[in-house]
């Protein structure tokens, strides 16, 4: 009997002066945190993705409230719906942003290319990059070997097999970057998404001149100029023998994409142009 | 038998072109020579379009500290400065040559007479290694002048002449110490008497018997250099393990061979330097070795810097039908050659080629963990581990497993059973890791 007793008290005296240990180590190391930094975590994605340009939802959130302001910081994953949430939460104003959409500026590939060596390595574009242009030859190309899928933490882009180039799924792809960061070759870039989701972009990065970069490669930019003059908003600017289109200034009056003379520009979305169609068949015909 | 203590394998040695005597390769008749050959800074162009040159006169100038001076190797007219292509297919600026006649500058020696006396003092040998352009010809061609400026507080025991040869295929120093034992044993005192040392030591593997002695024989008329016969295994003629196998002193982790008092250089950098200080020749030549299993004509050949590789591939009996890889430099750390126009450089020391099967990779399955890499690796690390982070993108974990240490050998990849990419994986690491220190500095 005396055994138990004595157990019991034992067990007691030691929870009792452990509980009144542990009372006074927490009062000691207590951490203040503020309770908002929870909040907003939650209203956070939670993808931890890294787009914002901080390491995780967690430490956006904590930048938001020690920073007390909306400028700079934005999750590009929850778009304007959760900046608005968080703004109207912190009671600050959210700063709107156009949505956009990774874009592949290189139709090389497989088709457009013909491979003049073979790439046998790690499967892993930035080291490809340290060693060869390419297996066409252009030092711009896009290498196919799949680092930008490897990143994307939304499994929103493909290697298509057919062509040896990645694609993006515009359903799912919401514009936080890694591919963008990854890419060695700097072929992927983020571009306003469009009215109607429609884009016309420049499907090339290489800066070679337009003789060289023909002779690698069929749909290359040749830096001619030719939809820079057709451009009536001065949206198309040629540098290093390159076009780039500028997304704020485009109108998507598509006038450059037929002037192209290589097919470099694309055009996405758009419905199928029936007038020029017919100008075709006419023209076939009277042949 | 004197070796490095730790790693290493022993690749098959096909040195198959030991018996060939160096062959002097015509002139091309048209000539690309990059401006910059170097490691380090890029050089200053000083010549312009449609300019005359001779042998011998300077192209490029160094006007920065890791930086070297690059000299014409052809007389003729320059027809165009422009980019062109590099083995490994991108486009870097290069000076276009019209070879005509072979005329060259007033004051170079161009006989074969062996000059023994030394007239220069160190400073002056020091100044003249820089003005010719000299680099390391072991492969990594960084300015050899900037190896005899000390730093401040540190003093050199020994001079390194690394004679090892270690990758298979290569037979060039082999033939140079066969054919001119003599010039390099000058170079060796000139180098001596530039670092104020009195000892030399100059690691041969005992795979080249003749060169062995032919050196030995000639080395007891210079006081103080000797001839060190050394195991034949890879990766014996790695800087940090021959100055191991020849002093057993240990390099630190990120540091340089002066720590331990040893300056290493290449054997063909000490004729270099003997045809620089005692004939006023800038490096403009090197003895290449074009070898390879199904070669016909397996040559070795003194070819200028600056000629097209697919020349020199046609003079030795064009590629052969199954080719499947070419590679400037051995097999072990080579690196394949993408487009056969582009023209060869100081360093280049061998073009191999390797049949389809020979160059094929092993199909790529999942580690075994049987270790095999870690047994060979020569600088103790963990292929195995560093690619498995490396593999995850964890480029600041890869550091603390002292990636940076790797040497690039090739034996963790070369011995691998599951024909893992570990080699491609460490030189990722290692790319990545200096990347992340530049920022780190920049901050």
């Amino acid at each position: 009997m005396s055994t138990i007793v004595f157990s019991i008290l034992v067990l007691v005296l030691t929870g009792v002066a452990s509980a009144v240990i542990l009372y006074f180590v927490a009062q000691k190391f207590k951490v203040i945190e503020d309770p908002r930094i929870d909040t907003l975590t939650d209203m956070l994605p939670g993808a931890n993705c890294g787009g914002c340009g901080y390491a995780g939802c967690r430490s956006l959130a904590e930048n938001i409230i020690n920073n007390n302001s909306l400028d700079g910081l934005r999750c590009p994953v929850g778009g304007d719906n959760v900046m608005s949430d968080i703004a109207s939460f912190m009671g600050l104003e959210a700063s709107q942003a156009t949505p956009q959409i990774a874009v592949i500026r290189c139709n090389g590939g497989k088709l457009n290319t013909t491979p003049k060596v073979r790439y046998e390595g790690v499967k892993d574009c930035l080291y490809a990059h340290l060693n060869m242009s390419s297996e066409g030859g252009c030092p711009n190309a896009c290498l196919g070997l799949g680092s930008c899928v490897s990143v994307c933490a939304f499994d929103s882009i493909k290697i298509d097999n057919t062509t040896g180039l990645p694609i993006v799924d515009q359903e799912k792809c919401v514009a936080c970057g890694l591919c963008v960061k990854i890419c060695p070759r700097k072929v992927i870039e983020l571009r306003n998404k469009g009215i109607k989701n429609r884009r016309v972009f420049v499907s090339c990065v290489n800066t070679e001149k337009g003789g060289i970069s023909k002779k690698n490669c069929n749909v290359s930019c040749i830096g001619c100029g030719k939809c820079e003059k057709v451009c009536e908003f001065g949206a198309i600017k040629i540098e290093n023998n390159l076009a780039y289109i500028d997304y704020d200034k485009c109108k998507l009056c598509r006038k450059c994409v037929v002037e192209c003379p290589t097919g470099a520009i694309h055009e996405v979305n758009f419905p199928p142009r029936k007038e020029k169609a017919n100008v075709e068949v006419e023209a076939s015909q009277i042949k | 038998m004197k070796t490095f203590h730790r790693g290493g394998t022993h690749p098959e040695e096909n040195k198959l072109t030991n018996d060939c005597s160096i062959e002097v390769f015509p002139l091309p008749k048209q000539a690309v020579v990059f401006v910059s050959q170097h490691l380090g800074a890029p050089a200053t162009l000083v010549v312009e379009k449609g300019e005359k040159v001779k042998v011998g006169q300077l192209l490029a100038k160094a006007e920065q500290f890791i930086c070297a001076n690059n000299h014409s190797p052809y007389s003729g007219t320059i027809s165009k400065i422009d980019l062109a292509i590099d083995f490994t297919g991108y486009k870097k600026t290069a000076i276009y040559i019209d070879v005509e006649n072979d005329e060259w500058l007033e004051g170079i020696d161009t006989s074969n007479e062996i000059v023994r006396d030394i007239k220069l003092d160190s400073k002056q040998i020091v100044e003249k290694i820089k003005e010719m352009g000299i680099v390391g010809l072991g492969g990594a061609a960084f300015p050899t002048h900037i190896k005899y400026m000390l730093p401040e507080g540190k003093k050199a025991d020994y001079l390194i002449i690394n004679a090892v040869e270690c990758e298979p295929y290569l037979t060039s120093d082999n033939r140079l110490m066969l054919e001119s034992a003599e010039e390099a044993l000058i170079g060796i005192e000139i180098l001596k008497k530039a670092l104020g040392v009195e000892k030399a030591l100059v690691g041969i593997e005992k795979n080249k018997p003749k060169a062995i002695e032919q050196m030995t024989n000639l080395a007891t008329k210079y006081k103080g250099t000797e001839i060190v016969p050394l195991k034949t295994k890879y990766p014996q003629g790695a800087e940090k393990q021959l100055i191991y196998a020849l002093t057993k002193r240990e390099v630190p982790s990120g540091k340089l061979p002066i720590e331990v008092g040893c300056v290493v250089n290449n054997i063909g950098t000490a004729q270099a330097v003997y045809y620089a200080v005692q004939k006023n020749r800038p490096l403009i030549q090197n003895i290449l070795t074009l070898t390879g299993k199904s070669v016909k004509q397996r040559k070795n050949l003194l070819v200028r810097v600056g000629t097209p590789i697919q020349s020199v591939i046609d003079y030795c009996g064009g590629l052969p039908e199954d080719t499947g890889k070419v590679i400037s430099g051995g097999p072990m750390m080579g690196k394949a050659i993408s487009d056969l126009s582009a023209p060869t450089v100081k360093t280049t020391s061998a073009i191999l080629i390797m049949s389809n099967k020979e160059s094929s990779r092993k199909e790529e399955t999942n580690c075994l963990r049987c270790g095999k890499c870690v047994t060979v690796c020569p600088m103790g690390l963990q292929p195995i581990h560093i690619a498995q982070l490396a593999e995850n993108r964890l480029w600041e974990e890869t550091e603390k497993s002292s990636a940076m240490d790797c040497i690039e050998c090739g034996c963790c990849l070369y011995t691998c059973p599951a024909g893992r990419p570990l080699l491609d994986l460490l030189r990722l690491s290692k790319n990545n890791i200096s990347e992340i220190r530049r920022q780190r500095a920049k901050r």
